[in-house]
């Protein structure tokens, strides 16, 4: 059993291996989801553009695990460590180095690229349970390397980085929320098409057959060491850029944002969205910013329980997340149309 | 005649000016989260995650502004206290106050809990001009109204508390030879800044050693025993609780009884005193600045008299030694104190004017003698402790009010 599917509770009818096209929505409902993304903002409150612009960076943050864990089959309760290094890249470069905020993104996520590829050379000897914990021993480790002394020169220590959000350039006229809103998208919907393109090249066809089982790919001719510790790096790389992202529209960045829950919330995304299925990264996204908010709303005192019934919910009805509600619609509207 | 006359365009100028003058005052102004009959306030609490036990200080301010408004409201307008959880997380706490000024369009944030989520709103209030009134933290750097002039502190900072150490050592231990151990965070620097400014001149004769650790060092044993072998004969401890509780408890191990000094933050009885051992806390000082729920010598004070009927009718089955709900009920009522003062005139300005014209101002909850005072220039309310030994199982206070106000940097 592929380790994507070992997440999946048992006793439930196996939702088919994920096919490469499966992956994506169909070009309609792109279509018609980008055009919602495009509108909405100009309609919105400042306040609903800044979360829509941390659903989009979230969402970012859970692609990349996405490609990790549903395209490679590894596990990692790390990424809260990657997101942090972004964070601080962009927020060191913007702050202290003057660099404008759109080129520190590449940077972050160059380097977060190469700190995940190295990352994944040890994590290569580790699988299932093992990776997760050693990539959970790096995301509990990240806030207490960021308050380092010799590194407090640069990060603030416990103080943290205030950083400066950029203003829209060229006079356009609309504001900082907004703008950011845009520029966030178009990164999120560059790095989306790299993805679902690269799950759907030969590596993407390497990370899969490595998912689905590590000897028949090895014995295909896939080296499984390289594709390995590529995913981790690519994982790592998108998360930097994510995290890069989240510094410029939080406007703070503090050792103590990047603790091992902004991890295990990226996870929970993960499996709420569907795991494999890029497009629901976005949903999972959204679970994890507003499910929160909602069980506050119910009983402040008891918001932990009540989002823990809410989430037990979700994976009780729906174990394949959101990938199986687009299923079942996508059946039902199969059938209305036959009728 | 001429006189007459003279005297009588005075009495219609006179007139006149008290017609427009009345007028002005009876003129209400408001901005956003203010109207004739509410007023709305918002505020951030940890009411989930790592420091969630911070969370039971918004529902004390809740359910005192839940009496207020059933004792008729400030002014006659009710208060709508908006609170949110942000998890003790910076990047939540954004979100959320960003929803409390542009979703539910409040007057002023008030009471916000934690350095690092104070630290992430900052900015943005201060460029929306909204009130960040009474923050929940020690850091020294609320008290600065020249870059922030949105935000203002309550309790005292880290660095008055540290001030007043130094100031009592010098008056009844003038040739003391001090040893200071701190966190190495912002924390622990606040307070050993604020040690050296005390004693000014005499710091770097009278402080021998300067020890650090770090929070993820699992025992500061060994640091004790370094500290130990330069023979200080006094001790001051600027660690977290469970760390303040490793070292009195070494010490006394170590057979070594010097003077010991140890934060407010790190003064609880169940917290500190007990698992260090009552047998080797007796005698640490340390300073204090509220009023403590569980100490008997307040049964009859009339503040927590107050305190504790409010907390019988509004809140009940709280647990009365959480010194939380001390300390949230002393914050909301400089809140209230503040919103009465303001009139009619709730203007985000005239908030945070009021804010910085509290004079002589004495919550319930405060020490007798502790007063709250702010001007322009001083954004730092809470400035006086008294200090306290512990003795038997409680602390005692002892000596006058000491003043620790440290001027913005």
């Amino acid at each position: 059993m592929s380790a994507a599917e070992e997440v999946v509770a048992e006793g439930h009818q196996a939702v088919e291996a994920v096919p490469k096209r499966a992956m994506t929505l169909g070009t309609t409902t792109s279509l018609v989801v980008l055009a919602a993304l495009l509108i909405v903002p100009l309609f919105a409150k400042n306040f609903i553009i800044f979360q829509l612009t941390m659903l989009l960076i979230y969402g970012l943050a859970v692609l990349a695990l996405n490609i990790l864990t549903g395209g490679s089959g590894q596990f990692s309760l790390g990424q809260s460590a990657f997101y942090a290094v972004g964070a601080y890249i962009t927020a060191v470069l913007m702050e202290q180095f003057n660099i404008n905020y759109a080129l520190t993104l590449p940077v972050a996520g160059v380097i977060c690229f190469g700190f995940g590829f190295l990352f994944g050379q040890p994590a290569l000897r580790l699988s299932g349970v093992y990776l997760a914990l050693a990539t959970f021993a790096l995301a509990t480790a990240m806030p207490q390397l960021l308050k380092l002394n010799f590194l407090e020169h640069w990060t603030g220590g416990v103080q943290g980085l205030v950083v400066t959000k950029p203003d829209a350039p060229f006079g356009l006229p609309m504001g900082q929320d907004m703008w950011l809103y845009y520029f966030t998208l178009v990164v999120v919907l560059a790095i989306y098409i790299f993805s679902v393109n690269l799950l759907r090249s030969r590596s993407g066809r390497a990370f899969m057959a490595i998912r689905d089982n590590e000897i028949a790919a090895s014995s295909m001719g896939v080296n499984v060491a390289l594709y390995k510790t590529l995913a981790f790096g690519v994982s790592a790389g998108i998360t930097g850029v994510a995290g890069g992202l989240s510094a410029i529209a939080v406007q703070f960045v503090a050792p103590d944002s990047y603790n091992i829950t902004l991890a295990i919330s990226l996870f929970l995304g993960m499996v709420v969205g569907g795991v494999g299925w890029l497009p629901g990264s976005f949903v999972g996204a959204a679970f994890i910013i507003f499910v929160p908010n909602i069980a506050e709303g119910i009983s402040k005192g008891l918001s932990g329980a009540v989002f823990g019934v809410l989430l037990f919910l979700v994976i009780y009805l729906v174990p394949h997340g959101a990938r199986q509600v687009a299923i079942v619609s996508q059946q039902l509207i199969g059938k209305f149309k036959k009728n | 005649m001429l006189f007459g006359r003279i005297l009588g365009t005075a009495a219609v100028v006179t007139a006149v000016a008290t017609i427009t003058s009345g007028a002005a005052l009876a003129q209400k102004k408001y901005d956003t989260g203010a109207t004739d009959t509410e007023i709305k306030i918002g505020n951030i609490m940890p009411y989930s995650g790592p420091a969630s036990a911070y969370g039971v200080i918004g529902k004390t301010e809740e359910a005192y502004f839940r009496m207020i408004n059933e004792k008729g409201g400030i002014n006659g307008r009710k208060i709508n206290f908006v609170t949110y959880d942000d998890a003790y997380s910076p990047p939540k706490a954004v979100e959320q106050v960003r929803k409390l000024v542009e979703s539910d369009e409040v007057l002023a944030v008030f009471n916000p809990l934690g350095t690092p989520s104070n630290s992430a709103i900052q900015k943005y209030l201060n460029a929306k001009k909204i009130p960040q009134l009474f923050v929940a933290t020690g850091a020294t750097k609320w008290n600065d109204p020249k870059n922030f002039p949105w935000t203002i502190g309550w309790q005292p900072s880290y660095q008055s508390e540290a001030q007043i150490y130094a100031k009592w050592l010098m008056k009844e231990k003038p040739d003391a030879k001090v040893a200071v151990l701190y966190q190495n965070d912002d924390f622990g620097k606040d307070y050993l800044k604020g040690t050296k400014d005390g004693f000014g001149a005499k710091a770097a004769s009278a402080i021998i050693v300067e020890e650090s650790y770090e929070v993820s060092e699992p025992s500061i044993d060994g640091h004790i025993v370094k500290i130990k072998a330069a023979n200080p004969d006094v001790f001051v401890i600027y660690a977290t609780p469970k760390f303040a509780a490793q070292a009195i408890k070494k010490a006394a191990e170590l057979s070594w009884k010097p003077l010991q000094i140890v934060t407010n933050v790190s003064s609880s009885v169940g917290g500190v005193m007990k698992p260090a051992g009552l047998e080797n806390s007796q005698g640490v000082l340390s300073a204090t600045y509220g009023k403590d729920a569980g100490d008997p010598q307040w049964n009859d004070d009339p503040g927590m008299k107050k305190w504790s009927e409010f907390v019988d009718k509004y809140m009940p089955g709280t647990d009365k030694n959480d010194s939380y709900v001390v300390y949230g009920y002393g914050a909301a009522q400089t809140l209230a104190k503040v919103l009465e003062m303001c009139g009619d005139d709730l203007t985000r300005a005239n908030v945070m004017k009021q804010a910085a014209s509290l004079k002589d101002f004495a919550p319930d909850t405060l020490l007798p003698g502790v007063k709250i005072n702010t001007s322009a220039t001083d954004f730092a309310p809470i400035s006086q402790l008294q200090m306290q030994r512990f003795k038997g199982d409680k602390w005692e206070l002892f000596g006058d009010i000491i003043n620790g106000d440290v001027p913005p940097e």
